[in-house]
């Protein structure tokens, strides 16, 4: 049985786990309220965006432009969020494990990483590290998602990469997140226009391009790119959170039971070398008289 | 607000509403130029140039706008701007505004070797527009 100094000292190794494990879930509490609102108030402009791309795309039928079809190199872009601080559960290692258990060659992939673990862990496993974004996932901004969906679109243009993906955290709400592998460009016609398809009395009407419907897509699609990497990473940051959260509230429920545990230990160690004492004592007595 | 020539509009950004309301006339710069639109416009979606926007909202109240980039979708009965840079005047600094009119007349004068035209273009269009929507 260990000692009674050893219990004591783990006990009080592990109360102070429990106080840094207790702080840093209060911390992320208030990160994911926060988060949560922002990622709230900006959900309106995706689905808006979703919903305008996908009914135009519906409507036009079959068009024929380069952001629709895959180009031709056999390189996939994959956009990659995960965070730049580790203690999140398996926030990070579940991005991660969407490209490395998924169905996408490794020598194919050109990795965008956002966010120092992703990166990181990916570097490990081999994927080519293309571009590499750290901080812009500690305050997301719209004009972020700008730049890199400028920069992944070009390399889209000049036939470097035949796909865009997108590896991130969706958050559904403050206890589910979901990993998920979304693929930008080419904007699948199929998949959209048999998911949306309730025309209301307004989308009868045909609708006009000013400029050229080409023309128009040539300079809609890269917002629609754009806002998507946006929400993506403003969702990332709620999921980190909320991810972390949970981590850290487990890890001081995990802390409680175990103290609880070597307080008992302890006790009995306490118990155990009194009657011990007393023995000794009461023996010591009876030897003398 | 019962107006019978209102429609309803939308003016939404990546992190807000920007504005929901109804309005009577909506006036706005897309990439072919000047639009102003009213209740019954034929479907369109457009591409939005910098410029200022004009909510009327009745005979007396106008508001307005700049509005910087995206763009717009007109029904029948509605209109929604999907905007991606878009202000009211009084979100407008004035003073950096000018500097940054300055700045950008400069670099476009110099034609130094390095400077991209276009961008120095945009950042001038713009302030140029914020200008104009603070005075207003």
């Amino acid at each position: 049985m260990a000692s009674m100094r050893d219990i004591k000292r783990r006990k009080v190794s592990i109360q102070s786990t429990q106080q840094i494990t207790k702080a840093m879930k209060l911390v992320s509490t208030v990160k994911l309220q926060r988060a949560k609102s922002r990622a709230e108030r900006s959900k309106t402009y995706f689905e808006r965006m979703y919903e305008t791309v996908t009914s135009m795309l519906g409507k036009s039928g079959n068009i024929d432009h380069p952001y629709l079809v895959a180009g031709a190199s056999e390189k996939k872009a994959v956009i990659v969020i995960t965070s730049n601080r580790g203690l999140a559960g398996g926030y990070n290692s579940n991005v991660v494990k969407l490209l490395t258990r998924g169905s996408l060659p490794k020598e194919d992939v050109e990795v965008y990483a956002i966010g120092k673990k992703g990166r990181d862990a990916l570097k490990r496993y081999g994927y080519e590290i293309k571009e590499d974004y750290p901080d812009v996932i500690n305050e997301p901004i719209y004009s972020d998602a700008a730049a890199i969906s400028e920069k992944i679109l070009q390399s889209f243009a000049d036939g470097e990469v035949g796909e865009i993906y997108l590896a991130y955290t969706a958050f559904k709400n403050t206890v589910s997140h979901v990993p998920t592998l979304l693929k930008l460009l080419p904007v699948d016609v199929n998949a959209v226009s048999s998911d949306v398809k309730t025309p209301s009395e307004e989308d009868r009407a045909p609708m006009n391009y000013e400029p050229e419907e080409e023309e128009a897509l040539n300079l809609i699609i890269p917002k629609y790119v754009t806002s998507l990497i946006y929400g993506a990473l403003v969702e990332a940051v709620a999921s980190e959170n909320g991810a972390r959260m949970q981590a850290m509230d487990s890890a001081t429920s995990n802390a409680e039971e175990m103290i609880d545990h070597l307080s008992l230990m302890y006790n009995r160690a306490r118990q155990g070398s009194i009657t011990q004492e007393l023995t000794e004592i009461i023996g010591g007595a009876e030897a003398i008289s | 607000m019962a107006d019978e020539r209102a429609f309803s509009v939308e003016v939404i950004t990546p992190d807000r509403v920007f504005y929901e309301g109804e309005a009577i006339m909506l006036e706005l710069c897309t990439t072919e130029g000047e639009i102003g639109i009213l209740k019954g416009h034929i479907p369109l979606t457009a591409v939005i140039a910098p410029g200022l926007m004009r909510i009327r909202e009745s005979e007396s109240e106008t508001k307005v706008a700049a509005l910087h980039a995206g763009f717009i979708e007109i029904l029948q009965e509605s209109v929604r701007i999907m905007a991606e840079l878009v202000e009211w005047p009084d979100e407008i600094d004035l003073n950096r505004a000018e500097e940054a009119r300055i700045r950008a007349e400069r670099r476009l004068s110099e034609k130094a070797s390095g400077t991209n035209l276009a961008r120095a273009e945009l950042a001038l269009k713009k302030s140029i527009v914020r200008i104009e929507a603070v005075k207003k």
